[in-house]
């Protein structure tokens, strides 16, 4: 009987000991915030679409670091899926949209159409049209992200998302096939 | 001191315990795909080691042996472990946020890692160890899990890109490798008689 | 150091030479093309901007395009003629893709343009001297095409101490650098004079492969006297790269992912010299280069003095080319050229070589095997990398390794390949690896920039709606402290003081609490009440119209309540004021009141009988507050209020503006003629109404400026509108993919009918 008190007493003690640790670890070495969500948010193309169901980049973020899937940015591609898949170490996964990957493109107001109301200059997350009330309104192409948010709001439907075509800058070499993929016959078509 | 020295070389090479004692064999595997979270994660076994080797240490000499409660060996052991773990936890997730949400589960999965409990049980076998020998086999323990994880880790990136056939690709060459590995460990016996 | 000591570049290989295809006759001068494609992007750095137009008739030498920015170089027209596409041309790349040029018509007279020499350029103070390099379009010769001003102009934390001429042409089949030696050894010296003479540095080296003796006799007596050192070496490839040359020369090795000029060398090509002596001392810019026509394919391999922008084709034909046995075009040498797509591409400033290759000559690679990591590429690599860790961390695209392992040290020589047993084409790999790291870091660097944007932009509509709700707050409190003074001052006779009268008639009648809550109630009758007839005009259903009915009456009880309300508390508030005042506040409240009931009614689109019943009855109600208001606003203080007239004047033309626009709406969605007979009537109504009250007004009638001379009258202003109508909305369904046909051409024919009723009511 005594036995099983000590026993039991014992264990108590050493839990007590144990609880005390860890509560004062638990104040000690408090984490404020989700820094993760910092470098996430640095892997995202920063378009603010919304495309992936939230309200812009940074929440996107916030939501895989709490546990969200990560195929869902269009404008980011399989590039970001990968970078992320990397990042946090699952496993990537095809992209989750309607479309799928787009190649990327820009706004063009058409000028001639454009009555000056402002609300594309609204919509655009990244300021990227130059415009007042009543006055013109054009789209800086090195500043658009493509996000096209601005396309709705337009009253009279005169903004048009541009495909950025390749060009001598843009093109890059492509990755030879990986060796013992070729064989002797193929070689004169791939030549 | 050699007497320390023998016991930390039998623990790193010799009588290695992933590789030829075959304990914690899971985060072995789990967490080896980048040198980065294998480095990590071992880091983090190396400190739950010493330190579990150590608390349970002192609690078998001074709370169960002097109240006879040697039954009580394998919970209460558990119970420092656990509290060891829940611990580096918390010290993981104050200075490396990316390490802790990269580690995921298999941190807290050290709690149930063989080596941490075979090194704390082992220790409590062995009457003849004093404090700073028990210490410094968990210690060793965690230098030899390290050094194992690391290599290995090194190895599959190597093999993530290299030609596998398609039924080999993943887990399966995993295990050849590491059994070809523990073949090699194989060779330091006899180094020392311990 | 001035010793003759040479050392040795880790690696390198000797492939068979094949210079002495061409390097056995003297330069030719090539014939005058026909027409020139000058493309504007042939150095590294910003395009050139053009600054000539088509048609435009041009000098030989007579600038084209200027220098865009600090790192570009300008461009000059080869020959005289007629300036006739400026635009995308056929532009010498692996991928085929065209690039802006300007395309030039020769005419055959070759006429130069005035020419200025400068001889004395030692009295030149050394910014000019770079200048005039600048204007002359001088880029980099050897084949990297940097511009040669740029290069020249040291970074003011270091000074350049060591100059090198590359004269070491390493790679197989070229022979250009080999007879520019020999035949223009004077003036490569005179080049070199005038380099030395800009950067003055302590030391001039010579670096020539041991397989041109005789360009070496030629430059060894061009330099005569001078403290140049010419040094020989053994031929061996790379020995010509940049990095390699100064380590050969010097021992010294540029740091990774630097500069020569941090190590304070520069390195210029022979034939960038030859250009910069023709540019100072004859005033000629860069308008030819000498390029080497070799391949088993040409039957006369030779090499040529040819104008820049010389199609491919016309050279290769020249050199006599066997199009039967041309198997592959590289433009450059074997090693490090690129095949061209097309023989309609232009000679551009870094080309130094055409390869026409015959199967035999360059046979298809054999295709790759898996790498047996036998450590060749490594040995042969003269930049002491790792090709092979290169090359399997470029298969897994791990760019974090590839960047720790030097990628972009490689200088794509091609050596690796070159050794390779398995036939892995290595330095495609390490392009495209450092293609896709540079797009991703420019994507990286993109989003940031968007991210950047978009929190100043959150930022900027945070501190506006900060700023609005200060502004709301400062003007509630504003409103508040008058509402408390006037509470203050209630008591005092407000007709001695004109302020406090001013104040309160501003701030209302100044409610009490149950005053308040009577106008709440009222107010918000009202809104259900214009709900629930606009619902009304909706879907009538008889339940709705008793709806209406009975929100009319509760509105109605509402309002008599308020105003009792109002009437019983002024007696107790402004106890002294005059009934007169009393009187007008009433009369302004009940005119106010019916004013926006009439206005809520006439909103709505179509009246029944019952609504229209009201609306007269309102608006007689109206009319007779108005009156009452006039009259008891004779004995009024003065006070800051529009006159009635004015304010008629007003009402009347917002109400016509408002039955315009609802006549617009109703003809768009296409209502019977009924309702638009009826919305016009209501139309014309309301333009009398504005008539009225523009005599009734004190106001002058307003100037009107229209921009046509012609009188325009009702009819013709009708169906100018109609048929602007007809036009957009014809627009706008064009440009919507799936309207139907039907409508469409039903609003063509709208729009005709349209146009042709302006024009018969015009003539």
């Amino acid at each position: 009987m005594s036995m099983v008190l000590i026993a039991v007493l014992a264990l108590l003690a050493l839990c007590l000991l144990c609880g005390a640790i860890l509560g004062f670890a638990a104040v000690r070495f408090r984490v404020e915030g989700d820094p993760i969500a910092e470098q996430i948010n640095a892997l995202l193309p920063q378009t603010q679409c919304g495309q992936c169901g939230y309200p812009g980049c940074k929440p996107y973020a916030e939501a895989i670091a709490g546990g969200d899937k990560i195929n869902k940015c269009p404008p980011g591609g399989e590039a970001t899926i990968q970078a992320l898949a990397d990042l946090l170490d699952v496993e990537p996964e095809p992209l989750d949209a309607v479309e799928g990957e787009v190649p990327p493109r820009v706004a063009y107001i058409r000028e001639a159409e454009c009555i000056g109301c402002t609300k594309c200059i609204q919509a655009c997350p990244v300021d990227a049209i130059v415009g007042a009330a009543k006055q013109m309104h054009t789209v800086i192409v090195s500043e658009c992200t493509g996000c096209d948010l601005c396309v709705e709001p337009c009253p009279v439907d005169c903004i048009d998302m541009i495909e950025l075509g390749s060009n001598l800058q843009s093109w890059k070499w492509d990755q030879p096939l990986a060796p013992g993929q070729l064989i002797a016959s193929d070689r004169e078509q791939a030549a | 001191m050699t007497e320390l020295a023998l016991i930390m070389v039998s623990a790193i090479l010799v009588n290695n315990f992933v590789l030829v004692q075959f304990l914690g064999l899971c985060p072995f595997m789990g967490v080896s795909k980048k040198i980065e979270t294998a480095i990590g994660l071992s880091l983090a076994t190396t400190f739950v080691l010493t330190l579990a080797a150590m608390c349970s240490y002192l609690v078998q000499q001074y709370v169960l042996k002097p109240l006879d409660l040697e039954f009580l060996r394998t919970i209460s052991f558990i119970l420092v472990i656990a509290v060891v773990v829940q611990f580096t936890e918390m010290v993981v997730n104050k200075t490396s946020p990316l390490l802790y949400r990269v580690l995921g589960i298999f941190l807290p999965l050290i709690t149930t890692n063989c080596i941490v409990l075979g090194v704390a049980l082992l220790n409590a076998n062995k009457s003849e160890f004093t404090f700073i020998t028990a210490t410094a086999n968990g210690f060793a323990a965690g230098l030899g899990f390290s050094l194992v994880l690391v290599l290995f880790a090194a190895m599959r990136e190597r093999i993530a890109i290299a030609d596998v056939p398609k039924s080999f690709q993943g887990a399966a060459i995993g295990m050849i490798t590491a059994g070809l590995m523990s073949l090699a460990f194989m060779g330091f016996t006899g180094l020392i008689k311990l | 150091m001035t010793s003759l000591n040479i050392w040795d570049i880790h690696g390198g290989i000797h492939p068979p030479e094949h210079k002495e295809l061409s390097n056995r006759t003297p330069i030719q001068q090539a014939p005058l093309p026909a027409r020139l494609i000058l493309p504007v992007a042939q150095h590294l750095g910003a395009p050139a901007e053009p600054c000539v137009t088509i048609s435009e008739r041009v000098l030989k030498g007579q600038r084209i395009a200027e220098a865009n920015g600090f790192v570009s170089a300008p461009l000059h027209a080869p020959t005289s003629g007629i300036v006739s596409f400026i635009g995308p041309q056929p532009y010498p790349h692996v991928s085929g893709l065209p690039a802006t040029a300007i395309v030039i018509d020769s005419d055959g007279r070759d006429e130069w343009t005035a020419l200025q020499a400068h001889a004395d350029y030692r009295q030149l103070p050394p910014a000019d001297l770079l200048e005039i390099i600048r204007q002359a379009g001088i880029s980099g010769l050897g084949g990297a095409g940097f511009p040669t001003s740029v290069k020249l102009t040291a970074p003011r934390t270091q000074t350049i101490h060591t100059l090198i001429i590359n004269g070491a042409e390493c790679e197989p089949y070229i022979t250009a650098d080999d007879l520019l030696m020999r035949e223009k050894a004077a003036e490569l010296v005179a080049g070199i004079d005038v380099l030395e003479h800009l950067i003055k540095p302590q030391q001039v080296l010579i670096g020539i492969e041991d397989n041109k003796p005789e360009a070496i006799e030629a430059v060894r007596s061009a330099i005569g006297q001078r403290p140049y050192l010419l040094k020989v070496f053994p031929t061996k490839y790379p020995s010509g790269g940049e990095k390699q040359l100064i380590q050969i020369l010097t021992g010294e090795e540029v740091p990774s992912g630097g500069l020569p000029v941090d190590i304070g060398m520069v390195c210029q090509n022979v034939g960038t010299c030859v250009a910069i002596h023709d540019a100072v001392l004859l005033g000629k810019p860069l308008i030819s280069r000498i390029t080497t026509l070799t391949g088993a394919a040409l039957s006369r391999p030779m090499n040529v003095e040819a104008l820049i922008g010389t199609p491919v084709a016309e050279l290769l034909a020249f050199a006599g080319l066997d199009r039967g046995k041309l198997n592959r075009l590289i433009m450059g040498g074997p090693m490090m050229g690129f095949t061209l797509p097309s023989m309609d591409v232009p000679l551009v400033k870094t080309t130094n070589c055409l390869l026409a290759a015959t199967l035999d000559e360059l046979p298809p690679p054999p295709p790759a095997l898996p790498c047996i990591r036998c450590g060749e590429c490594a040995d042969a690599c003269p930049a002491n990398l790792l090709p092979q860790q290169l090359h399997f961390f470029a298969l897994g695209h791990e760019h974090e390794q590839l960047k720790a392992y030097n990628l972009f040290d490689c200088i794509e020589c091609g050596a690796c390949a070159y050794v390779c047993p398995s036939n892995i084409p290595l330095v495609q790999y390490y392009r495209a690896a450092k293609g896709e790291i540079r797009e991703l870091e420019q994507k990286q660097q993109k989003a940031e920039h968007s991210r950047q944007r978009f929190e100043w932009r959150q930022e900027r509509l945070r501190r506006a709606e900060e700023r609005k709700e200060a502004d709301r707050k400062a003007r509630a409190e504003r409103a508040a402290r008058a509402k408390a003074v006037h509470a203050q001052a209630s008591s005092a006779p407000l007709q001695d003081d004109p302020v406090a009268r001013v104040q309160a008639q501003k701030t209302g009648t100044g409610l009490s609490e149950a005053q308040k809550k009577l106008k709440i109630e009222a107010s918000m009758a009202q809104v259900a009440l214009k709900k629930a007839e606009k619902q009304l005009s909706a879907h009538a259903t008889p339940e709705l119209e008793m709806q209406v009915a009975e929100l009319r009456i509760a509105a109605t009880d509402a309002q008599k309540a308020l105003d009792k309300a109002i009437t019983a508390a002024s007696p107790t508030e402004v106890s002294s004021a005059p009934a007169d005042g009393e009187a007008i506040k009433k009369a302004k409240i009940e005119a106010a009141m019916l004013r926006a009931q009439i206005r809520k009614l006439e909103k709505l689109e179509a009246h029944d009988a019952e609504q229209q019943a009201e609306l007269t009855r309102l608006q007689t109600r109206l009319v007779e507050a108005e009156q009452a208001l006039g009259g008891a606003g004779q004995g009024a203080p003065a006070a800051p209020r529009k006159p009635a007239g004015d304010e008629m004047l007003k009402k009347a033309k917002i109400e016509l503006a408002m039955k315009r626009a609802e006549l617009k709406k109703a003809e768009k969605a296409g209502a019977d003629d009924a309702e638009l007979s009826k919305l016009r009537d209501g139309l014309t109504r309301a333009e009398q109404a504005l008539h009225v009250a523009e005599e009734k007004s004190a106001k002058p009638a307003p100037e009107l400026v229209r921009t046509d001379k012609r009188p325009i009258d009702e009819q013709a202003r009708a169906l100018k509108t109609e048929a602007a109508l007809a036009r957009a909305d014809l627009r706008k369904l064009e440009r919507d993919a799936d309207s139907d046909a039907a409508i469409v051409e039903a609003a063509r024919q709208r729009l005709r009918e349209a146009e042709r009723m302006v024009q018969e009511y015009d003539s």
